[in-house]
């Protein structure tokens, strides 16, 4: 892994990603907090464009969820998930928020009544380094309707509804296809996993 | 005891999507913190919004957007989490999320009565077009015949219930679409508590709802 003071080049790889999110929550790290900016800012800006009309609405949601980051830096565990995935449920938390005016409900590792994993076939089976190539891979591997299909559900606030009259598909059709490439998706994670997920 | 029935994939998408409205998000959330399979099902489902992420268009950033943003963070004093965690080991029928809607654990919730020893406690989640409620339902007691016009999920928190043919136990997810005309009874062993969320209110078959038949034989 790299020394997260040192800013690579262009396209820091999800080690570098990981150690400068680590380096946030352990030590404040402005510089790495910064290298985070320079790459997430302007992705989350144009998936924050996806949800809101004004530009002014966009970067106001941008700022709230690298305030988020910065405060929250210290939940981050590099095992569990990848600092992509993890900046992502930040911001889509925060679009929730802020476009919807919803609260969002999250699970609470630290409540006494929450069940951890036990053994074998818990999320921790495989590691975030497998799932996030699986997923990569899997991606890679669907028919152009399936990927816009999971792009639509993931990158605008449309109900199945919404995207099965966008694509000029049954709604049904639309459930079926998403339901369809994740399974495709888990197959090839249980695969991976031995069969255990 | 391990859980048997489980949120579909679509809900877990939608939850992760975040296209998942704030009731029915409220019963995948809380079934998320009992049941890890689920959870290992979620983290694959966010890596794809990870991925996709990664692979976004870069909008153009204005100038000093980053000064300005820890401008900010510089004004904002520092939250300190002052409220003690509990401790571990602490017996909670409801797991947070449900504990903060419900306003606490079912020991000191402000039920309603529904006859028959049936309550229930409406609980708040926005702008949903869904309803979600803790339904407290007496060992042995059946909740009415009843239809709805959209998806039904329930979830079970304490006790257990029967229904469809499967029984429900703590964990449990039941999913019932608009086509589901049924009775579920508590089991015999202690009251069931669940949440239950609904896409529209509930219509009973039977104008009084009837609540307090007793369930014996089973």
């Amino acid at each position: 892994m790299h020394d997260p003071a040192i800013p690579v080049g262009d396209a820091p790889g999800p080690d570098q990603l990981a150690a400068w999110l680590v380096s946030v929550g352990d030590r404040r790290d402005r510089g790495a907090f910064e290298a985070l900016f320079r790459h997430f800012a302007p992705r989350l800006k144009s998936y924050f464009r996806r949800f809101g009309d004004a530009d002014g609405r966009a970067d106001e949601v941008l700022q709230e969820t690298f305030a988020t980051i910065w405060s929250k830096a210290h939940l981050y565990d590099p095992a569990k998930a990848s600092a992509a995935t993890w900046i992502f449920t930040i911001a889509r938390n925060r679009r929730i928020d802020a476009f919807r005016r919803e609260r969002r409900p999250e699970f609470d590792p630290q409540d006494p009544a929450f069940v951890p994993e036990t053994g074998p076939g818990g999320e921790d089976f495989v590691t975030v380094r497998e799932r996030t190539e699986i997923v990569a891979a899997a991606l890679a591997g669907l028919s152009g309707e399936q990927s816009e299909i999971l792009r639509l559900s993931f990158f605008e606030d449309q109900s199945h509804d919404a995207i099965a009259h966008r694509l000029g598909l049954p709604v049904g059709t639309v459930k079926s296809r998403i339901r369809l490439a994740y399974g495709h998706l888990r197959a090839r994670l249980a695969a991976q996993s031995g069969g255990l997920l | 005891m391990s859980i048997r029935h489980h949120v579909g994939d679509d809900l877990i998408v939608a939850y992760a999507t975040g296209e998942l409205e704030e009731a029915a998000s409220l019963i995948v959330a809380t079934h998320m913190a009992l049941c890890p399979q689920c959870r290992a099902a979620l983290a694959l489902a966010e890596t794809v919004g990870g991925t996709l992420i990664e692979s976004a268009a870069k909008a153009d950033m204005g100038d000093g957007e980053f000064e300005a943003l820890m401008q900010r963070i510089d004004r904002v004093e520092p939250v300190s989490p002052s409220v003690p965690a509990p401790a571990r080991g602490e017996a909670f029928v409801l797991p947070q999320p449900l504990r903060d809607y419900a306003g606490g654990d079912v020991g000191g919730l402000r039920w309603r009565s529904l006859g028959g020893g049936v309550r229930h406690l409406p609980l708040a989640t926005g702008t949903s077009r869904a309803r979600a409620r803790l339904l407290y339902i007496p060992a042995g007691a059946r909740v009415p015949d009843h239809g709805h016009r959209g998806l039904e999920l329930t979830l079970v928190l304490a006790g257990s219930f029967y229904d469809q043919g499967a029984w429900f136990r703590r964990g449990d997810v039941e999913e019932a679409d608009a086509t589901v005309e049924h009775q579920p009874v508590a089991g015999p062993e202690e009251p069931c508590i669940c949440l239950a969320v609904t896409d529209a209110p509930l219509r009973f078959r039977s104008l009084i709802p009837r609540l307090a038949q007793p369930f014996l034989g089973i």
